[in-house]
């Protein structure tokens, strides 16, 4: 027996009505697609009695461009083009899940200087991914000059990357059997000013949104969610994390040189706001002591294995790689029919798997604090839609 | 003391100098009996200076407030329009008018219409009481401090309406939350209010004022002025809707609140309603906590007080004012929102018994003279 | 767990189950009907333990008229993974949904649903996800076709 599909009206026509004493009328609000506080073109709609939210229905594809479909004609080269498109805060991580897979099926080796490049790159995006995080995390709480202090420190990383891979924000860097330049010859320097600059600023930022008794007040023991209820919702990342699973790909399965450095898991306990949010400033602590010790010890060698007009062909069958983003996991798995094009490539996208978790969070809380929940998931819809 | 005819003097003992407070109210039922062109000529001049008050605070304070808002977040703000920006509310203005006006289809339109005008109302029929100077006051009614808290309570009236005649959800979160929020804080600023009230035994502006020419009440009263003066700024921030308490318009929460759906000049007469009302409250601050054109005496220091006074009473006026504006956009870039319960929650819980036990202890310390440098 | 006694043990719950050709993990192939009990005990099974869906798609073999639904999963305890898939018609696309075993199974297979038309039967909530309600077809299908496609130049 099968169930026949459903549209949206029927979908808000079957929210439960509330039980309560109190002959209250319940109304629907539609928070987005334009909103100030979703993060992109996201659209939420909240059933709402009065100010307390009893049904979260997110509604996404505003912005689905088919990223799945349109891999099935192109090479693997080209579909890197695509991967920075998908969490645009995560480019160089997204390049490097593709290159994982397709490196793994094709068979194709790497040397330790690109592997430890790969990895100060997505470290120093992770960084850059926290910072845009927090600024925009103070914003919707109503702390505005988090938002520029963020955005000051993030143009720092953000000119690093620009001087090396000519992009700011889809750098396209990461390419199969290497990357796509060697670095600048700026880039170490940079990257220690950047260290010696930002470290101070943490424990400002510390300083003018964590320690503020607001903040406190409005994170602490919001959208709870057990570490059951976390991993059933496929929640990954600092989501995940912040509700006490201490599941972290760079320590379980390490890809690029993580085996190699030592550094810490941030854990929270009990997966309220607060502990994604501790979990998120301790992650940019992390970054930080990895990239002191792989910057100074960056192996000479080739920054490209394979001519860069290689036909890259993956033989027939499928295969599964993944990678851990600011956000969460990204994975992606490519069936492919041994020709240069995959036969299908799918994408399992981290906010796509952490923004449901919303809908178990929500109700029973405040308007207030469902802008404070999905904040603190830290989404960002291209990735949600695809 | 009524406010027609009799001026109220002080003197300073040794060095003799002399407050004369006459307002253009006494101004104009003087002229009376003698000349009704010099009546109409006042009551022309007193329509003239609230409107232009109105329109240079706007232009003065938007101005500022980008300004600092721009300096705390490391950033320049507005350099282009004139000398570093000083032409940009004026160019801003502009726009403003020219812009469309709309009205959404369902709203309501005459109270659509009526809202902002509503808004302003309450704030301008407050400005014509302060004491700006000893001879800069409109008008003295005899019970300025209850007319102050009254009629600046009037203020919620525009927002109400306009969030219920927007016809938007959203607009109507706004207006309910702050229909809520204003309505608890009016209390504790009264009840702080009349700490000073029985500190200088007047409700009138002018006579509390010149109370303070011993010293002002932040201070004179130990801690009790000030922990009244603590009380009644967290109140009047949360009565002008501004952050941490702006969850009236909540911008990353509501889109506009309850000003979602106003576009064009209407809006800008929110926005300009808003600042003038930190003006106000900043003078009323003053005024009752910092001793408003009182120059800064302690006691009977006669030559610190003489050196005090060379500074015009307006020019401290100013400066007292000032302050706490630069003060209260301090709060708003530095703090996050609270949320609307937990905004209750300080007013009931917390700032109202704290308010009580303020006022019995002013009463107490009035009654035995516990202040320093007691009147008698 | 190792690969080879992963597969001995899947074995042992379903008989049935054999592993995926040309597969990197370790993998299992099993018929759609067995589907709802077979992912339970994966989840049940104190052996296995998956308790994270970590993703679930459909792969349209057009020349073999099936879809294959395919779901990787990931056990946070003993932190091995594993590749799931079934083979059902073309013509016929219907399975069971597992959103009673995993919660996140409700939105992927709701994707599923809307790009390559897969219908699940026990769903609470199956519409389409990113497309609009009264979309006809399912792009991601090999032999979609609409009236502002593209073709590629050659």
């Amino acid at each position: 027996m099968t169930t026949s599909p459903i549209t949206l009206a029927d979908r808000i026509a079957a929210a439960p009505a509330d039980a309560s004493s109190l002959a209250t009328q319940e109304y629907f609000v539609n928070m987005g697609p334009q909103h100030p506080s979703t993060h992109g073109v996201l659209r939420l709609l909240v059933k709402l009695d009065g100010e307390t939210v009893r049904e979260v229905i997110p509604v996404v594809g505003y912005i689905h461009r088919g990223i799945e479909k349109m891999g099935e004609y192109l090479t693997y080269r080209k579909f890197i083009h695509l991967s920075d498109r998908l969490d645009y805060l995560s480019a160089i991580t997204n390049n490097w899940v593709v290159c994982m897979a397709v490196e793994k099926a094709a068979g194709i080796e790497t040397n330790d200087r690109i592997q430890t490049i790969r990895t100060l790159c997505a470290e120093l995006q992770r960084i850059q991914s926290h910072q845009l995080w927090w600024g925009v995390f103070g914003m919707d709480l109503g702390a505005f000059t988090a938002f520029l202090y963020g955005f000051r420190d993030r143009e720092m990383v953000t000119d690093i990357f620009e001087e090396t891979t000519g992009a700011r924000l889809t750098m396209n860097y990461i390419q199969p059997g290497g990357l796509m330049y060697d670095i600048h010859p700026d880039f170490v320097k940079g990257v220690k000013k950047f260290i010696e600059y930002f470290k101070p600023k943490l424990a400002e930022y510390e300083q003018l949104v964590s320690g503020n008794v607001i903040i406190q007040a409005r994170l602490r023991g919001i959208g709870v969610m057990s570490s059951e209820s976390a991993i059933s919702l496929g929640t990954t990342g600092p989501v995940l994390r912040g509700s006490g699973v201490e599941y972290d790909l760079r320590k379980t399965e390490p890809y690029g040189v993580y085996s190699k450095v030592q550094f810490d898991v941030p854990v929270g306990r009990i997966g309220d706001c607060w502990d994604r949010y501790w979990v998120r400033m301790e992650e940019m602590r992390q970054s930080i002591r990895i990239i002191e010790q792989l910057i100074d010890n960056i192996p000479e060698g080739k920054h490209m294995m394979i001519k860069p007009t290689a036909k890259i062909k993956l033989p027939e069958g499928l295969s599964y790689s993944q990678a851990e983003t600011a956000r969460g996991i990204l994975g992606v798995l490519i069936v492919s029919d041994g020709s240069d094009k995959p036969y299908r490539i799918h994408l399992r996208s981290p906010n796509f798997n952490n923004l449901w978790s919303v809908t178990a969070m929500g109700p029973g809380l405040r308007i207030a604090d469902l802008v404070a929940i999905l904040s603190s998931i830290d989404i960002v819809v291209p990735d949600i839609d695809r | 003391m009524t406010d027609d005819g009799e001026d109220r003097k002080v003197t300073n003992a040794i060095d003799a100098t002399v407050w004369q407070v006459k307002t253009l109210a006494t101004r104009t039922l003087e002229a009376v009996p003698d000349s009704p062109w010099l009546v109409a000529g006042y009551l022309l001049l007193g329509i003239v200076a609230v409107a232009s008050l109105v329109a240079g605070l706007g232009i003065v304070l938007i101005y500022a407030e980008r300004k600092i808002a721009a300096h705390f977040q490391c950033r320049l703000g507005p350099m282009r329009v004139g000398w570093h920006g000083l032409l940009q509310t004026v160019a801003d203005t502009i726009k403003l008018l020219l812009k469309e006006d709309i009205v959404p289809a369902r709203a309501d339109k005459l109270l659509h219409l009526m809202a902002p005008f509503l808004s302003l109302l309450a704030t301008v029929l407050v400005l014509v009481v302060i004491p700006y100077s000893p001879t800069l006051q409109i008008a003295d009614v005899n019970i300025g401090v209850l007319y102050v808290s009254a009629v600046g309570g009037f203020g919620i009236l525009g927002i109400l309406v306009a969030g219920w005649s927007s016809n938007n959800k959203w607009s109507l979160l706004g207006a309910m939350r702050a229909g809520a929020q204003i309505i608890s804080y009016e209390i504790s600023a009264t009840i702080a209010l009349l700490a000073v009230v029985l500190f200088s035994g007047s409700l009138q502006l002018s006579a509390v004022v010149l109370s303070q020419s011993q010293g002002w009440w932040i201070w004179r009263a130990h801690g009790i002025g000030f922990v009244a003066f603590m009380i009644f700024l967290i109140a009047s921030v949360a009565e002008i809707n501004r952050t941490p308490f702006d969850i009236a318009e909540g911008e990353s929460e509501l889109t506009g609140g309850f000003h979602t759906e106003y576009s064009g000049m209407r809006f800008a007469f929110f926005f300009l309603s808003e600042f003038v009302n930190m003006f106000v409250v900043a003078a009323i601050t003053a005024t009752l906590f910092l001793g408003g054109w009182m120059p800064f005496h302690i006691g009977n220091f006669h030559s610190l007080n003489a050196i005090m006074d060379l500074v015009p009473p307006v020019i401290w006026f100013l400066g007292k004012t000032s302050f706490l504006i630069f003060v209260i956009m301090w709060f708003r870039w530095t703090f996050p929102r609270m949320r609307v319960d937990q905004l209750m929650k300080l007013e009931w819980k917390i700032l109202l018994p704290i308010g009580f036990v303020n006022l019995g202890a002013a009463a107490i310390a009035v009654l035995f003279n516990l202040y320093f440098f007691p009147s008698h | 767990m190792t690969g080879e006694d992963l597969v001995s043990v899947i074995m042992s719950i379903e008989a049935r189950a054999k592993p995926r050709e040309k597969c990197a993990m370790p993998s299992a192939m099993i018929p759609v009907d067995a589907l709802p009990g077979f992912m339970r005990s994966m989840r049940d099974d104190p052996r296995l333990s998956f308790d994270m869906l970590c993703t679930h798609t459909a792969v349209d073999w057009l020349g073999e008229n099936r879809f294959e639904l395919v779901y990787v999963l990931y056990s946070t305890k003993h932190r091995h993974y594993v590749t799931v898939s079934t083979s059902i018609p073309r013509d016929k696309p219907e399975a069971s949904s597992v959103s009673s075993i995993w919660r996140i199974a409700e939105w992927q297979e709701r994707e599923v649903y809307d790009l390559m038309g897969v219908l699940y039967s026990g769903h609470p909530d199956l519409r389409r996800m990113f497309l609009e309600d009264d979309w006809v077809g399912f792009p991601l299908r090999k032999d979609y076709k609409d009236t502002f496609m593209l073709g590629l130049p050659e």
